[in-house]
């Protein structure tokens, strides 16, 4: 899939839940989430786009996409 | 003329709970106070001669021919504006009265035909009734009415005929309009014999403000009003009564059918979703059930280049299976998946999620309400714990305040608006936020406290804007939330909202909404006693959709609108059974009742019904969907009832995804966009050839009742049944029933639902179980669904879709009242007469400094692709924005809209799209290729041998 557009898509949950957490908490939130909705395959592939070097990721979500991994 | 299995008792009934007993004619009857003497008389048997009263409208007394003798009482008073009273003594029949009778009698026939043999309504006519009930048979006063002077009849409605030489003044028409539909079209013009029903200002129906729901139709008793199909077909000898399959107030109606054909649809005066209302759609936008278009018979092709080939159903299905199955051995079984229809039943939908987790072996399943009201699902299940709305449609009537936020009511859900309006003319207050003027801003004897004309995509902002106000003047109800909230979730939300950066003041250059309407409309909404918000998919399709819904139910939670009659938060649902196909299990994570695929007790028990192991994990959302099969990890779906290539935003991208695909199913009435890139075809069936239920916005479960035998011989659930055994799957039903029962033992919150207990109560608000036998009408009653309320925190991030030099304008789209969703229906009915092309609203102002006049060929651009649109300038926009529908696939207005979508969900904002305006002469290059793709479909079909070089 699009990187770009799974990037976009992180980065837009990650944006909900840092508003009221802090960055740890967040980042557990945004991959609760991930894994809860998101189909596996763009889970490997966000997962996959950290290992290398996650351009594009906020901290919250980078953060949130290595406890996937 | 009402509905042929109609009996009716004159005047409304009372709700009153204390009861009174009175005796007619020597017979006690026990009637709640407040009643009519002529109803508690039709309770009683005794039928007292009427015409101008129905049950469904107030008493008028206009017509004299009800009167009865009261003991102790002087004169013949009307019994249908006559309460009962304690100890009344009634006399209906005396020589007195039937000589009263008769003389009115022989005055209405005196100026009405006596040509019944050959009228439309001979046999059903209350006239012909009454005048052989008091014995008149002719008049003595001779022809010499207006009659005699033959007028002209009004034929220019579609639907129905007007005649005004067998009009006989008694108002009803005029009645229905005011009080059942609230329009205020009709009225009674001239005096005596020149007396006539007028529409506006003596305007014809088709040119006045008449929204054609038809209400005055079936209030008339004579055939001045008449059906032109009962015209055309002649009378109805059965009705079957069902459930309406345009919006999500799914309106019970009767059709009245001869032979096989149906004749006409009547709304059901029982029903307790429209109490016997509908509108131009449901009563009278039924055709394209049997037009010339529907595609009976399956086909197959292997390129989408092809023409078609008709095969046999058993071919088709075979077909399709081994597709499937090839794909899946060539490139992994998650290489495929299916999209579920809001059009379709429960029965149909749960069916179609369950071949794709059993017989596919995958989670990718979806449904359309990914691109409706996905947001709500998540939002009030967050919130509040139940994915649903909180209320019964029939509770607005409690309502003290309405907030109606981004629904159109009275054009998306026309027979609640007629509700919603009723309960205003009462005196209930009207908060209105919306971009545009929509029609219930300002409507006959309605005028909003407050419009709230944001810009569209700052929703967020507006509803924290609100919550500000709400905690900062200390307007929250603390002992509710105290006793009924999270504390903790509470007191940060509290604080958020409280900062100065959420006031109304602060948020005005976001919103463009004047801080002090926002203070008046927060402290009306806060202050209300009963508050209830009603909201649309002017909330959900935005980037920001989820946390808007988090933020209304914020809202309720902190002034302690839920939970009660006359309060709640409300998704007026788009399609008719969106509710259902959620509550089905149609999403990629979950199963029916909203429970997740990863729950190992829940899959558990699908595993152990079903006899197939099921994954854990979530499948493809639809736009996921599109994008891996641009990647090529996505190469089959079955889609039933869909038209994604004309309802998905970004036309270019999903049309580009689906010729990556290398099969696509379409089961479908009729050959829409997305079956240009269909390889099997197989014939649906409409809401008239099967049996089943559709579950409205209200959780209302309503049974859909088989009317006519399906055109292609199979109803959609046999179809799936038909293809999951090709697949190698066994699906076992021998009626729609067995499925449901299917579901209740499956499903906790449909536990108690059966058809038995369907045809018993007439319909069943989810949750049903030991718990609540006969459904649940108000939810959260003593406590949220998932205990304590939580309250989220709603940072208003703006979208990334933004306005430049470029894009100047915000385009934002929606639906009108005479056409439904992607206008496959609608668009083969005489609804073209209202709606027949989509145009694009402009601002004077916009308007004027691009040259535009109305009527002018615009082109309208975005970063996703172009269109060209006919322009209505108009102020109902304001300016900077811009707004059209998206009924006709011609248009091609998701050509422009994006793929941006909601952060939670994946909804996409439809809502808010940057677009440039210009005046042109010719159509957009997308517009020429779909004209010749339509063209190319139209030969293949016409003749199955062309070919398409």
């Amino acid at each position: 899939m699009n990187i770009d557009h799974l990037v976009k898509m992180a980065n837009e949950i990650g944006s909900f839940f840092v508003t009221a957490n802090d960055e740890d908490t967040a980042a557990q939130l945004i991959a609760d989430h991930l894994k809860r909705f998101w189909d596996p395959r763009m889970r490997k592939q966000v997962v996959a786009h950290l290992s290398q070097g996650g351009a594009g990721f906020t901290p919250a979500v980078a953060k949130a996409i290595a406890k996937l991994g | 003329m009402y509905s042929i299995d109609h009996t009716d008792h004159g005047t409304p009934v009372s709700t009153d709970p204390l009861q009174v007993t009175v005796h007619i004619d020597g017979v006690a009857v026990s009637v709640p106070q407040g009643t009519s003497v002529m109803r508690a008389a039709a309770l009683a048997g005794e039928r007292i001669p009427k015409l101008c009263a129905t049950d469904s409208l107030k008493a008028f007394g206009s017509c004299r021919l009800c009167l009865v003798e009261i003991e102790g009482r002087k004169g013949y008073p009307a019994s249908c504006t006559t309460e009962v009273a304690d100890g009344m003594k009634i006399r209906t029949q005396s020589d007195k009265l039937a000589q009263l009778r008769k003389g009115v009698m022989e005055l209405y026939v005196s100026d009405h035909p006596l040509d019944c043999d050959t009228c439309p309504a001979n046999n059903h006519c209350e006239l012909q009734d009454m005048a052989e009930v008091v014995g008149v048979k002719s008049t003595p006063y001779g022809a010499t009415g207006a009659t005699a002077r033959p007028r002209p009849a009004d034929t220019s409605n579609p639907y129905f005929k007007f005649d005004p030489d067998l009009c006989i003044v008694c108002s009803r028409c005029v009645r229905a309009c005011d009080e059942t539909q609230g329009t205020f079209a009709l009225t009674i013009e001239g005096r005596g014999f020149e007396s006539k029903v007028a529409a506006s200002q003596n305007d014809s129906f088709l040119d006045s403000e008449c929204v054609s729901c038809g209400a005055c139709v079936e209030a008339c008793p004579t055939a001045a009003l008449t059906e032109k199909s009962l015209i055309a077909l002649g009378s109805p000898t059965r009705s079957v009564t069902t459930t309406c399959a345009y919006c999500g107030v799914g309106c019970s109606l009767t059709a009245e059918v001869k032979d096989d054909t149906v004749v006409r649809m009547v709304p059901n005066r029982h029903g307790q979703a429209n109490h016997g209302h509908a509108c131009v759609k449901g009563r009278f936008a039924w055709g394209y059930a049997t037009h010339a278009d529907r595609i009976r018979s399956p086909m197959i092709r292997s390129r989408i280049t092809d023409p078609w080939t008709q095969v046999s159903w058993d071919e088709a299905l075979a077909y399709a299976a081994s597709e499937f199955k090839r794909i899946q051995a060539d490139h992994g079984r998650d290489a495929v998946g299916g999209i579920t229809s809001s059009r379709c039943t429960n029965e149909e939908t749960f069916l179609v999620q369950k071949l794709v987790r059993a017989a596919f072996g995958n989670n990718n399943v979806d449904t359309c309400a990914r691109v409706c009201h996905s947001p709500t699902g998540f939002g009030l299940k967050s919130t509040l714990g139940e994915s649903a709305g909180t209320q019964e449609f029939d509770s607005v009537m409690h309502a003290d305040v309405i907030l109606l936020i981004g629904a159109n009511v009275t054009e998306g859900h026309p027979v609640f608006g007629s509700q919603m309006k009723r309960r205003l003319r009462e005196g209930a207050k009207l908060i209105v936020v919306d971009p545009r003027a929509i029609d219930i801003v300002r409507t006959p004897h309605i005028e909003a406290e407050c419009h709230l004309q944001l810009r569209p995509g700052t929703n967020v902002a507006l509803v924290n804007a609100l919550a500000h106000v709400v905690v900062t003047e200390g307007l929250a109800r603390t002992n509710y939330i105290a006793e009924r909230c999270e504390a903790a979730s509470f007191a940060q939300w509290q604080a958020f909202v409280a900062e100065p950066r959420n006031s109304p003041e602060a948020t005005e250059a976001i919103t463009g909404v004047p801080a002090d309407i926002v203070r008046r409309a927060s402290r009306l909404y806060a202050r209300a006693g009963n508050g209830a918000i009603y909201y649309g998919l002017g909330v959900t399709e935005h980037s920001q959709g989820t946390t808007m819904v988090m933020g209304i139910a914020n809202l309720a939670m902190a002034t302690g609108n839920l939970g009660r009659p006359g309060v709640g938060v409300n998704p007026l649902r788009g399609q008719n059974n969106v509710q259902g196909s959620c509550d089905m299990g149609s999403f990629p994570h979950e199963f029916s009742g909203y429970r997740h695929v990863g729950d190992d007790s829940v899959r558990g028990l699908f595993e152990s019904m079903w006899g197939v192991h099921l994954q854990n994990e979530p499948g493809l959302r639809i736009p996921n969907m599109f994008e891996a099969a641009l990647d090529g990890s996505f190469k089959g779906l079955y889609i039933q009832g869909e038209d994604i290539a004309q309802s998905d935003p970004n036309t270019q991208h999903v049309t580009a995804a689906l010729a990556a695909m290398e099969c696509i199913v379409i089961q479908d009435l009729f050959l829409n966009e997305t079956a240009k890139y269909a390889h099997v075809f197989l014939p649906g069936s409409s809401f008239l050839e099967k049996d089943g239920t559709f579950t409205n916005a209200e959780r209302r479960i309503s049974r859909v009742r088989k009317v006519m035998e399906p055109l292609a011989g199979l109803a959609d659930w046999e179809v799936t049944v038909a293809l999951a055994q090709k697949l190698g799957f066994s699906m076992s039903y021998s009626h729609p029933s067995e499925i449901m029962d299917e579901i209740a033992r499956l499903t906790p919150t449909f536990a108690g639902v059966s058809y038995d207990k369907l045809e018993h109560l007439g319909s069943i608000q989810w949750p049903c179980n030991d718990a609540a036998p006969e459904g649940t009408p108000t939810m959260h009653v003593d406590h949220f669904v998932r205990g304590k309320g939580r309250f989220y925190v709603t940072e208003y991030v703006p979208t990334d879709e933004r306005v430049n030099a470029r894009f100047p304008l915000i385009l934002t789209t929606g639906r009108v009242l005479t056409q439904y969703n992607v206008g496959a229906q609608t668009r083969r009915t005489a609804n073209v007469v209202w709606h027949p092309e989509d145009r694009l609203e402009i601002h004077p102002h916009d308007a004027e400094e691009r040259g535009i006049r109305d009527a002018d060929w615009v082109g309208v651009a975005s970063r996703a692709g172009d269109t060209v649109l006919r322009a209505e300038v108009t102020t109902r926009v304001q300016p900077g924005v811009v707004y059209t529908t998206f009924h006709f696939p011609e248009s091609g207005a998701n050509v422009v809209t994006t793929d941006n979508s909601d952060w939670a969900t994946n909804c996409p904002e439809y809502k808010v799209t940057a677009v440039q305006v210009v005046r042109v002469t010719q159509p957009a290059n997308w517009q020429l290729r779909h004209r010749e793709a339509a063209a190319q479909q139209l030969r293949i079909r016409r003749n199955p041998d062309a070919t398409t070089s």
